[in-house]
């Protein structure tokens, strides 16, 4: 029960714990018409935790993910899944938009199932599937109902029932909270607390919140901002078995929260 | 509608102007303007006509092979058009002059080129309606939330999967407008191109009407051609109404 602040000096990757299962090598983005949006940036991700990317608002930690994801392509460096080079989507790795990216014309269980349905895994099957996940992120009942019938904190659950409804090893997830009201939004780390342990998959998570990252968070990567560099990774070691307000009183908790705060005030201005 | 405190019906002003055309025509002004009662009658004995079915026929078959070429290949192009700036840079300049070229200038070339019948006139229907298909499903092209690609991409989608199940329904609410609004054109197309050919269904008949001053004829087929059109924009405008749920969630 204790942080522990690594202090990262770019480029060098940071010494992890686990296994990374994803590597970022050297990577740097500069926007068409010159905007540097990161500047080598060398990071692994361990296996089966959740890292958080955080930094000031418009530093570039969508850009980062978006590159993982291989939606966007680095102006240098490279990304290692699994020690190997990646320069494009794959069925690996799957991802939770910050606007939800639901098709407004299909049915909750059409959209979670997607990812299924695109390769080509027979519908009784992904329907199950999809099921199983709806099921699992609270929205049973609600399985023939379309995105316009839901809240917003629905509409995000839907996301992420397809993201886990394609098994993935990596969840990667752009700012997913955003747009949710604030109770939804507790509500929804709470539950998400609880896949992360059930699921045992590896979570990549960019929020632009303090306090949402150290809640849910294993390992917090603060990005400096634009260009991004690292500035600092931080481990944060929390009894997430405990009930949800102990832990948003947990002196760890409350001292990480307030340590981030005094970093990223740097970064205002 | 109120006028009054009275509650006035949608279609009352039909009525008016029915009654109008009634008077004008009774007062014998012109030879133009038959009064409407001998006209409808003229109808009723033109229905009766076999010629009338014939024409009635290749009017529905032309505009329906024009209507569907003009979709099946006009909704494709413009998407592929508003996903791709090459394409778009290629064709957007040619759609733009058809659709506001006089386009009843080229049939005559179709004509010399695939002679009186049919195919001309089908061409001609495709002629009119194609462009604003093509702007419309562009346009709606333009409107795909640029997450739903990146979804698709990220799920692994081909690009027939992604055109089929995400671009087509995202683009929907436009390209159906455009299909709307090219159906119109249709009428027109299969109209004009009739007209042009001048040999075969209403063409001939108008034809025939006309060079022998029959107008009860004319206003009866005319009648028949508006009630047509109509009826089109009418079914076309119900099936848009029904996408209109996704069109405003759609962000």
């Amino acid at each position: 029960m204790t942080v522990t602040a690594i202090h990262a000096p770019t480029p060098a990757a940071a010494p992890v714990p686990a296994a990374p299962i994803v590597e970022v090598r050297n990577i740097s983005k500069i926007y068409p018409g010159g905007v540097e949006a990161l500047n080598n940036i060398s990071l692994s991700f361990p296996e089966g935790e959740l890292t958080s990317l955080l930094g000031p608002s418009g530093c570039g930690k969508t850009t980062l993910l978006k590159i993982i994801a291989g939606l966007l392509q680095p102006t240098a460096g490279e990304v290692l899944v699994r020690g190997r080079r990646v320069t494009a989507p794959g069925p690996e790795r799957s991802f939770v938009f910050q606007d939800f990216a639901l098709m407004p014309w299909a049915t909750v269980i059409r959209n979670a199932a997607f990812g299924l349905e695109l390769r080509g895994v027979a519908r009784s099957e992904r329907e199950a599937v999809a099921e199983k996940y709806i099921a699992s992120v609270g929205l049973k009942g609600f399985e023939r109902k379309y995105p316009h019938e839901l809240s917003g904190g629905m509409r995000q659950r839907v996301g992420l029932a397809r993201a886990l409804a394609v098994n993935a090893d990596i969840v990667m997830m752009d700012e997913p909270f955003s747009a949710v009201d604030e109770q939804t939004r507790r509500q929804f780390q709470e539950d998400l607390l609880r896949l992360v342990a059930t699921e045992r998959k590896t979570f990549l998570f960019v929020t632009h919140s303090i306090e949402e990252a150290v809640y849910v968070s294993n390992r917090i990567v603060l990005l400096s901002r634009r260009p991004s560099r690292v500035s600092e990774i931080i481990d944060v070691d929390l009894p997430r078995e405990s009930d949800p307000e102990q832990i948003r009183r947990h002196p760890t908790y409350l001292d990480a929260v307030e340590g981030i705060w005094q970093t990223l005030k740097h970064y205002l201005d | 509608m109120e006028f009054k405190g009275y509650r006035i019906p949608a279609m009352a002003s039909l009525v008016i102007w029915a009654v109008l055309w009634e008077i004008v025509g009774r007062l014998g002004l012109t030879i133009l303007i038959p009064p409407l009662s001998t006209t409808l009658e003229k109808l009723a004995e033109i229905a009766a006509n076999e010629s009338f079915w014939d024409a009635m026929a290749i009017t529905m078959r032309t505009f329906l092979w024009g209507s569907a070429i003009a979709i099946v290949v006009g909704v494709p192009l413009g998407i592929l058009m508003g996903r791709s700036v090459i394409l778009d840079r290629m064709l957007l300049p040619w759609v733009n002059t058809f659709i506001s070229a006089p386009l009843s200038a080229i049939v005559p070339v179709i004509m010399a080129v695939f002679g009186f019948g049919e195919t001309t006139i089908i061409l001609t229907v495709v002629l009119f309606a194609i462009w604003i298909i093509i702007l419309d499903a562009r346009a709606g092209a333009h409107a795909i939330s640029p997450s739903l690609v990146e979804m698709a991409r990220v799920y692994g989608a081909s690009p027939r999967q992604a055109f089929a199940k995400i671009y087509v329904w995202s683009a929907l609410p436009e390209i159906l407008t455009g299909i709307r609004l090219g159906l119109l054109r249709a009428v027109k197309g299969v109209i004009i191109g009739q007209l042009l050919v001048s040999v075969v269904g209403f063409g001939r008949l108008f034809e025939i009407y006309s060079s022998n001053f029959l107008m009860e004829h004319m206003w009866a087929l005319l009648i028949v051609l508006f009630a047509l059109a109509f009826l089109i924009d009418l079914a076309f405008g119900a099936i848009e109404r029904r996408v209109d749920h996704f069109a405003s969630s759609r962000s």
